[in-house]
């Protein structure tokens, strides 16, 4: 199959669309807004639902709605967008239906800039909206991958009756880069066994609906995500790693700090030094278990970010303090040089390495310094 | 069950309703509001392919009532579920039932834009003047004067602002095709309202856009009033801030006959 140069946010739009998306609404956001372009003009011309919505808070309930009538439906968005749609994803959450959201995050917070950040981790991992719930989020790392996640999510979410979010860093959605398309697929609109499509005569009324007002029936649908999320959480941890095999060191990063920091490991590598990536893909559910089997065999691990440290919380739950972990981050829509990180790895391959010390308040000191 | 001879039966259960008691206030006009959905719903035909949405308030376990397909909406979203509902399936027969709080307060930009678009779907719309599922808060249709809870002293248009007409509002958006006021105090009036309902509901079928039918309703138990004493408020002094009439009859709208 040929390769051909897609933008990220169009790629995105385009894989959805091969992937059997039957309905877009959206809003206009920077760094989003190609998304929504490209499918204003793609998905009339197949025949299929597109509408801008009058606000991110309209676009997650057109969602909602569509999605309660079982097809394959989508919204995308920036950060700001994302928290006006917090409120819809966790009714959708709480209502156990599919839907696939995507972020193309920008610095934040408040109106913050249009500049690629990771500050949104915590936001998209640790819920994000109210109650208790617990999202799927694909961290891709290039546009090949956000074009794979985007077909997966689909299925993903179907699967689990689940919100699948992608989270993006800004320059993912605006870079390009050659890449291969899915093959189109057709259409195919499952007669699920929970949509909201009309008795149609052959079937008893079905409400789809998040209250439960009796306490008792809540934590009974509480108890049923939860164990949903095991099963999740175990069959469905993503990641990739680079160079782990002899790794004394190990260097730990989603999305594009991930990608910065892979060219620094192999530039370390090139200087002797026995580092290795782990890039997780699902940053929701996290690879714990391969951190903890990783924690087992090397001497430290280095967390680099585009924000102060969200990831680096869930990291360390999985270290349980047995190894030091160290912090790099950058922050407000600034991308870390593949330089910066090398010499972070310099420094924690050379230095004393404490279990004492507390990595961000390290970190930030030493950005302080500067 | 109380079994009555068939000859002797004037008044029944409509097939769009479940067998399920509401848990409404004695005196309210939900149920009236209800039955003639449930009844225009049954005399059309269409009760197989309605999906209704309900919103946040009162009405909230309205899915619990209807005997179609439903879906709960989150608080004044229910237009934009609605709109994303039947855009997937145009075939369908979509209604959201709203109140006051929901659609003129939290639920304005969805309702305004769902009418802009001319989204076909039917909007039923109850205004009893002040949040009731929370206990009798002031809400965008608080007549000037109305004591509520949280205006205590009577709404002060002076800091608290003026109420909201949302049928005439809605009737100047070129996506509407039908928008009226109708009230639920005597049988008159509920058999007018029956109508608008029917002719909405036919609006949206030929699919000449939008839909409202906005009925004045009743809330005794937090107007603090007795069952008649409220509907007397309701012809006394609802109707002639919020007066009823056709807002918006579009071309289309003006052929149907019932």
């Amino acid at each position: 199959m040929t390769r051909e140069l897609w933008k990220g946010n169009e790629a995105i739009a385009e894989a959805a669309v091969r992937a059997g998306l039957e309905a877009y609404f959206g809003y206009p956001i920077t760094p989003q807004t190609e998304v929504l372009e490209y499918l204003s003009r793609r998905m009339p011309e197949l025949g299929r639902t597109f509408l801008q919505a009058e606000s991110e808070l309209g676009a997650i309930n057109m969602v909602y709605g569509a999605a309660c009538a079982g097809v394959r439906v989508m919204s995308t968005s920036s950060s700001p967008g994302v928290s006006l749609m917090m409120e819809g994803l966790s009714y959708i959450a709480g209502t156990e239906i599919p839907a696939v959201l995507v972020n193309v995050m920008r610095g934040g917070p408040g109106l913050g800039n249009i500049a690629p950040s990771q500050a949104d981790y915590s936001h998209a991992v640790h819920g994000g909206g109210h109650g208790d719930y617990f999202p799927i989020v694909l961290a891709p790392a290039s546009v090949q991958e956000a074009i794979d996640l985007t077909v997966l999510s689909f299925d993903l979410a179907e699967k689990y009756r689940s919100i699948c979010m992608i989270i993006l860093d800004g320059s993912i959605g605006q870079m390009m880069e050659p890449i291969q398309m899915p093959e189109m697929k057709p259409i195919q609109r499952k007669d699920w066994e929970w949509a909201t499509n009309g008795k149609m005569g052959k079937r008893e009324r079905r409400i789809l609906t998040s209250i439960y007002l009796d306490p008792y029936a809540e934590e009974v649908t509480n108890l049923r995500l939860l164990e949903r999320w095991k099963h999740i959480q175990q069959d469905e941890v993503r990641y990739k790693e680079y160079f782990l095999d002899d790794a004394e060191f190990v260097v730990i990063g989603f999305g594009t700090a991930g990608r910065v920091a892979l060219s620094a490991v192999r530039a370390a590598r090139a200087q002797g030094i026995k580092v290795g990536l782990l890039r997780p893909v699902t940053v929701s559910p996290f690879p714990h278990k391969v951190i903890d089997e990783l924690v087992q065999r090397v001497q430290g691990l280095l967390v680099v970010e585009m924000n102060t440290g969200q990831m680096l919380e869930d990291v360390r739950l999985s270290v349980k303090g047995r190894v030091p972990v160290e912090f790099y981050g950058r922050l407000g829509g600034v991308v870390p040089f593949p330089d910066e990180v090398l010499s972070e790895i310099q420094r924690v391959a050379s230095s004393r390495l404490s279990l004492e010390v507390n990595p961000r308040e390290e970190w930030f000191e030493r950005m302080m310094a500067h | 069950m109380v079994t009555t001879a068939p000859n002797n039966l004037v008044y029944e259960r409509p097939e769009g309703f479940t067998d399920t008691p509401t848990h409404y206030c004695p005196g309210c006009t939900h149920g009236v509001a209800h039955r003639l959905v449930a009844e225009v719903l049954e005399e059309m035909g269409v009760l197989d392919k309605t999906i209704g949405v309900a919103p946040v308030g009162c009405a909230v376990f309205a899915y619990n009532y209807f005997e179609t397909d439903f879906v709960e909406a989150p608080h004044g979203r229910a237009p934009a579920m609605a709109t994303g509902i039947k855009r997937v399936m145009p075939e369908r027969v979509v209604f959201t039932y709203q109140g006051d709080g929901d659609l003129a307060s939290i639920g304005m930009g969805e309702i305004v834009h769902a009418a802009a678009r001319g989204e076909n779907i039917t909007v039923i719309f109850i205004n009893n003047a002040n949040y009731g599922m929370t206990g009798g808060q002031m809400a965008p249709t608080t007549l000037p004067g109305m004591k509520t809870t949280s205006s205590p002293n009577g709404r002060d248009v002076e800091t608290q602002g003026y109420p909201i007409r949302v049928s005439e509002m809605l009737s100047t958006l070129d996506g509407a095709g039908y928008v009226v006021r109708r009230s639920l105090h005597d049988p008159k009036n509920i058999r007018l309202a029956k109508k608008a309902i029917r002719i909405a509901f036919e609006t949206q079928i030929r699919g000449l856009g939008f839909s409202l039918v906005e009925l004045l309703s009743t809330c005794p138990v937090n107007w603090n009033m007795k069952p008649v004493d409220a509907l007397k408020f309701v012809e006394e002094k609802m109707v002639p801030y919020f007066p009823l009439g056709d807002y918006k009859l579009s071309a289309g709208a003006a052929q149907i006959k019932i």
